[in-house]
């Protein structure tokens, strides 16, 4: 293949992992934005979405399409209330404390990652793409999928986006980010935000687990590398900002694909690790993050 | 209608700051607080507003307890905190600010016309962003955002401080009109001109309880007891 079909091919590649990267970064951004917590957990929600979409599609009869919506609404859901009751049982107690809910979700961590491991076994599954159309271009074809990927992310993104900027419940959420003491002066329920945040943020990972998994495989071990992600993009994007968060998973994602399609994968995450250091030595709130 | 506070302790951990603190507010009246830096002023109105843990005593509104509630749930009882240094929510516009202060009561269109009628400055600026609004402006907006609770009790950490005199006196006649409206007023105030002018009570406050509480009428600026409990 030429030189620029390859091009395209990647930077096709690096949208479907910059689409995927933004949700589930949106969701780590939200929590600690709103919450200050460094939620260390955070890859395994993506896992348990992508399991539990296995798991789903594997359980109910019918067409592949409709399977995989069940799955792309059941997965998130559970998932953001397993997260619930996980911020009413540890985050809660520990009064969100910065330092603490750090050693806290890193136990939880490997709560959820042996629990999955215990019932849903070391394999990896495949889940069937609802559907298998293709998309000819000149120089080759590509899955119909992948950009139904990229579509439903932007869709997502835009639909927090417009939760938190236009309705009451994101004004609320917006006010607790701000000042959670003065929040509570003007009747808001601090700890009913949190749990919201926390649920939403493990949701939207969740979402993105079951929007891979027909690429990918369900794997227990596998929010390792979304999690580490996941921070490259908080941190060159500036925790809490959702428009630098969209930006910087671009960013990665794009590279991500070129860089990995040209050279290696390997090479994209250094380059990716690199760029967090100057990141942080050169503009540590982020690129859109407000200084402290 | 009456806040009525009896024996209340409070602090910060295991700081007491407050210790046995009696007081009174009613409708309609301007009760100011004075009294030296740090013997309680600003933490009794946290305490107030449930916003630091109450140990003993009773705060009661219209004989309703309030101690003891969730801090979210005492604006709904009818009192509203404009805090020290404003505390606005920064990046948020003005009118998103009003409408947070208006949550409580459902955000009522006719309460915002009102709020904005006491501070016609801020109609102009809704859509701009609180924090980039002048010292004066975030004051008003703070009293603002407050006011659209629909409070029966207003508390006013120095809500003049550090603010120029045209300001002082915009923010002055805000409170007198709310006093016309028989709001009970509570203002933590350090200087003896705006006390004389505003209050109708003042409450001298000593190592966080009441020491003296004078009716404002017969009361001057070289009263001794300014000396005493403020040291002016």
């Amino acid at each position: 293949m030429a030189f620029g079909p390859f091009l395209l091919l990647a930077l096709m590649e690096g949208l479907v992992t910059a689409a995927v990267l933004a949700l589930a970064a949106a969701g780590l951004s939200l929590v600690f934005g709103v919450m200050r917590v460094v939620n260390v957990a955070h890859g395994e929600f993506y896992m348990l979405g992508a399991v539990l979409a296995w798991a789903v599609t594997g359980m109910i009869p019918g067409p592949a399409a409709l399977t995989f919506l069940a799955a792309l609404i059941i997965a998130p859901v559970l998932v953001a209330a397993l997260a619930a009751v996980a911020d009413g049982l540890i985050l809660k107690r520990l009064n969100y404390d910065p330092e603490a809910t750090i050693v806290a979700t890193i136990g939880l961590l490997y709560i959820l990652q042996q629990a999955a491991l215990s019932l849903y076994g070391p394999n990896a599954n495949p889940v069937p793409a609802p559907f298998e159309w293709r998309i000819q271009l000149p120089w080759f074809g590509y899955s119909g999928y992948k950009l139904f990927v990229v579509l439903a992310a932007l869709a997502v993104l835009l639909a927090l986006w417009t939760f938190l900027s236009r309705t009451r419940a994101g004004l609320i959420m917006r006010a607790t980010q701000v000042d959670r003491m003065t929040a509570q002066a003007f009747g808001i329920n601090v700890d009913r935000v949190y749990m919201g945040t926390f649920a939403l943020g493990a949701g939207l990972a969740a979402l993105a687990g079951v929007l891979v998994v027909p690429i990918q495989q369900a794997q227990y071990l596998m929010g390792h590398d979304p999690l580490l992600l996941s921070f490259i993009v908080v941190i060159i994007g500036g925790l809490g900002s959702l428009r630098g968060t969209l930006v910087a998973a671009v960013v990665i994602g794009l590279s991500d694909g070129v860089i990995s399609m040209f050279f290696s994968p390997t090479l994209a995450k250094i380059l990716a690790t690199l760029l967090v250091a100057m990141v942080l030595v050169l503009r540590p709130q982020g690129l859109f993050g407000a200084r402290a | 209608m009456a806040l009525e506070v009896q024996g209340l302790t409070a602090g910060y951990g295991p700081v007491t700051v407050l210790r046995g603190l009696g007081f009174r507010a009613e409708a309609g009246r301007i009760t100011c607080l004075m009294g030296r830096n740090g013997v309680g002023k600003s933490t009794f109105l946290k305490a107030l507003m449930g916003l630091i843990p109450v140990g003993t005593g009773t705060i009661t509104l219209d004989g309703v307890a309030l101690q003891g509630l969730p801090a979210h749930q005492v604006p709904k009882r009818g009192l509203a905190y404009v805090p020290q240094g404003r505390r606005l929510f920064g990046p948020l516009t003005v009118a998103e600010n009003l409408a947070v202060g208006g949550l409580v009561r459902g955000n009522d269109p006719a309460v915002l016309e009102r709020v904005l009628d006491l501070f016609p400055r801020l109609r102009d600026r809704l859509a701009q962003v609180a924090g980039t609004l002048s010292g004066g402006e975030q004051q008003m907006l703070a009293i603002a955002r407050a006011l659209c609770l629909e409070p029966k009790v207003l508390l006013l950490d120095e809500p003049t401080e550090g603010l120029q005199p045209s300001i002082i006196a915009l923010i002055q006649e805000a409170v007198v009109v709310l006093k016309g409206q028989g709001v009970a007023v509570v203002l933590v105030e350090q200087r003896v001109d705006a006390v004389l002018r505003l209050a109708d009570r003042v409450a001298f406050m000593v190592a966080g309880r009441v020491e003296e509480v004078r009716d404002t009428r017969g009361l001057a600026a070289d009263d001794p007891a300014f000396r005493t409990y403020v040291g002016v």
